[in-house]
């Protein structure tokens, strides 16, 4: 891929990525209800942070960013799976996933 | 060398014993039984050994400590009292081993309780075979060690463990007067070893010595410090009120306190030390008084308790009373002899006792007996043989030592002598009175118990049976044999040799078989006499105990509650002492180690981690947002560090 004569800038790529990375930040600590959301968010923050990697390695010519990106979805795929596990785990022992009743470690 | 093997049988057990697990019940049993057996076996040789050849045996075992001057080695030496007291000591245990098989059946922690009981029975031959002073009290302090263990068996019943609390504490006091004792006699002496200082003593009999700024003569001092160490172990007056309580430990453990180990120790020195306290007069009078008022003092009590063991535990200071006034009257032969048989009816009447409670459940109160005869007449008989010696009654063992501990005292021609005899005979008509009166109420007559129980109420078992049965034989014989054995007072020396010294002034020989027949007699006199009372007041005329209690209430308080002696006890050292250890624990610890040092220290760090802990909200968002917080601080940290 070439983008040479392009005017999107590498500039814009970042722009994006840290866009996309402050709605992801936004969603988990503004989030007071819903733990599925603060998961949405956090993914977004992960893809934010792809999008920085594979911008990098386009502009620089070096493909270990786009590889290092393949191994961060997989990463978060897994990551997913084991909140969701942990998650239902917890509705069955609690019988609620309201995050505001998650205050078990207040000291 | 078989010496050693008797001292040294029933530490094995106790080790062996010691290391078997819980639940061995049985073979604890017979392996701790078959090794005291071996060891009563083989001092019995050796006692034989002794009579017939004369002969004094010392080995050292190894060397103990050696410092500058002092040197104590671990000894054996057997003469006459020792050998003696060996046969006593482990002819006894053994039969106790074997009973407690049968009187702990149902114990799981059996294989303790025999291990504990050779233990005990290991540090009383310890102290009986020394020949220094040291070793002496290391089975001493040994013997109130294993007592206090074994009185507190039960440990998990109060009265049981305050009773062993009490043991270990009245000993401890009696024993550092022994301890100042032994300082003295190195001081005086220059040595521990008692063949040393006994051949000494003459050249140091007129020393002084100053002890807080008065001055007496050296041998009194140690004497009189000896003795109150002797008055703790044997229970004397004022040292008296553990032995009562230790009847809280099981049955098998009093037979060997109250006969054979532990209260015969303090005897036991006084004979020993002979030599010695025969260069003390005072000593010796005093030794008299104490011996004579506990003799009549603890026969006293006797007459109204209701416990059976206590009666029991009271007639054996009452009869350790005897002993003592013995040895104060220069009779230490008649004292032996006396302790040997008194060893036998005692183990005798505590082991029979405690078939009595076996059977019973537990029961204790004569008054809730009555009628055992049929249930057990075996056990009766075997314990009307022992109420007949301790009563001194022809011709069971009692008779003979008593006799010539009251004729000795009759024939000291001194005014001290008189009054040990008066109270010694008097005695002898209360300790007749009080056995009958526990014969008769626990075996005759209409039975007292619930008739539920009626069912339960068993003869005890053959392994039980058995050890009473050889006790109450050995009751039966061993007087007339002792008496020929040891020709008391008669020509004493051709037994126990060098080993009793008697000072030429007061030996006793020709005085005795000069008495007249009245005084001979007098105590089997008093004794039937006291038979008589307790025939009357108890099978006769049943109200007359009724009456005299209501007539003399005040004496009969003071009598059930021993003369008050624990109350007194109690007012003086256990109170103050509980009063005091509370205020300062107030004062101390609540206020200025808790309120004013700890705790204040304590305030601040809890305070500020009070503060602290607000953050660890629990909320995810909380933590998120600090995070955040964090993540912007350290980046612009490096922005600003960029450009500055």
């Amino acid at each position: 891929m070439q983008f040479t004569e392009s005017n999107v800038d590498l500039i814009h790529f970042l722009v994006l990525g840290a866009i996309i990375f402050s709605i992801g930040l936004y969603g988990v600590f503004s989030n007071r209800k819903n733990i599925i959301i603060v998961f949405i968010s956090i993914e977004l923050m992960l893809l934010a942070i792809n999008i920085n990697l594979v911008s990098f390695s386009v502009f620089l010519k070096d493909l270990t960013g786009q590889i290092f990106t393949m191994f961060i979805l997989v990463i978060a795929v897994a990551e997913v799976a084991v909140g969701l596990a942990i998650l239902v785990a917890y509705y069955r022992a609690k019988g609620d996933i309201d995050i505001n009743k998650m205050n078990q470690m207040q000291g | 060398m078989i010496a050693k093997v008797i001292v040294f049988l029933p530490l094995l057990s106790f080790i062996i014993v010691g290391l078997l697990k819980r639940n061995f019940v049985r073979s604890a049993g017979i392996i701790a039984s078959s090794l005291i057996t071996i060891s009563a076996v083989l001092s019995c040789f050796v006692f034989y050994k002794v009579i017939f050849n004369a002969s004094i045996e010392e080995h050292i075992v190894f060397s103990w400590l050696s410092a500058e001057g002092l040197s104590v080695n671990w000894s054996i030496y057997i003469d006459s009292i020792t050998a003696v007291m060996l046969v006593v000591i482990s002819v006894i245990s053994a039969l106790v081993h074997v009973y407690s098989i049968g009187y702990m059946e149902y114990d799981h922690n059996l294989p303790k309780f025999m291990s504990l009981i050779s233990l005990f029975t290991f540090f009383m031959l310890v102290l009986v075979i020394s020949n220094n002073i040291l070793q002496l009290f290391f089975g001493w302090e040994g013997v109130g060690l294993s007592s206090y263990l074994l009185t507190g068996y039960w440990y998990k019943k109060a009265s049981a463990y305050k009773a062993a609390i009490k043991t270990f504490l009245i000993n401890r006091v009696a024993d550092v007067c022994f301890a100042i004792g032994i300082f003295t006699i190195y001081f005086t002496f220059d040595s521990l070893v008692f063949t040393e200082i006994f051949k000494n003593t003459a050249a140091h009999a007129n020393d002084s010595i100053s002890i807080l700024g008065i001055n007496m003569r050296s041998i009194d001092f140690i004497c009189f410090m000896l003795f109150i160490g002797c008055m703790g172990k044997s229970a004397q007056i004022f040292f008296h009120t553990w032995l009562s309580d230790s009847t809280e430990g099981p049955a098998p453990v009093q037979a060997l306190i109250h006969s054979a180990t532990m209260v015969t120790a303090g005897v036991f020195l006084v004979v020993r030390c002979s030599p010695l306290f025969e260069y003390s007069e005072v000593a010796l009078e005093f030794i008299t008084i104490i011996g004579a008022v506990t003799c009549l003092f603890a026969a006293t009590i006797a007459l109204v308790q209701n416990d059976i063991k206590r009666v029991i535990a009271y007639s054996t200071c009452s009869q350790f009373g005897y002993m003592f006034f013995a040895c104060g009257v220069s009779a230490y032969d008649a004292a032996m002899f006396h302790l040997m048989t008194h060893a036998f009816f005692k183990a005798l009447l505590f082991l029979g006792a405690g078939n009595i409670v076996h059977a019973m459940m537990g029961e204790r109160d004569i008054r809730k007996m009555g009628g055992m005869y049929e249930k057990t007449p075996l056990t009766c008989f075997m314990m009307t043989i022992g109420f007949l010696a301790l009563s001194g009654i022809f011709p069971f063992a009692g008779y003979f030592s008593m006799n010539a501990i009251i004729k000795a005292a009759y024939a000291k021609n001194t005014a001290i002598g008189e009054y040990a005899y008066s109270l010694g005979v008097v005695t002898v008509c209360c300790t007749s009175f009080y056995s009958f009166r526990l014969l008769i109420l626990t075996f005759y007559g209409s039975s007292r118990y619930p008739a539920s129980l009626s069912k339960n109420i068993n003869e005890a078992p053959l392994v039980m049976l058995a050890p009473v049965s050889i006790l109450a034989f050995v009751t039966l014989f061993l007087g007339i044999i002792g008496q020929y054995l040891f020709n008391i007072l008669d020509s004493g020396e051709a037994f126990w040799g060098n080993a009793i010294y008697v000072a030429a002034t007061n030996n006793l020989a020709d005085k005795v078989s000069n008495l007249s027949w009245l005084v001979k007699l007098s105590s089997s006199i008093s004794a039937v006499i006291g038979i008589i009372i307790a025939y009357i007041f108890y099978v006769y005329r049943t109200n007359v105990p009724a009456i005299l209690k209501n007539k003399f209430q005040f004496l009969y308080a003071v009598l059930l509650n021993r003369y008050y002696f624990d109350e007194i006890y109690e007012f003086i050292f256990v109170m103050p002492l509980k009063r005091g250890a509370e205020y300062l624990t107030k004062l101390t610890e609540a206020q200025m180690i808790d309120a004013e040092g700890v705790n204040k220290f304590a305030i601040y760090p809890k305070k500020c981690s009070e503060h602290i802990s607000r953050f660890q909200s629990g909320l995810i968002y909380n933590y998120v947002l600090v995070m955040v917080i964090g993540i912007i601080l350290i980046a612009s940290w490096y922005f600003i560090a960029y450009f500055l």
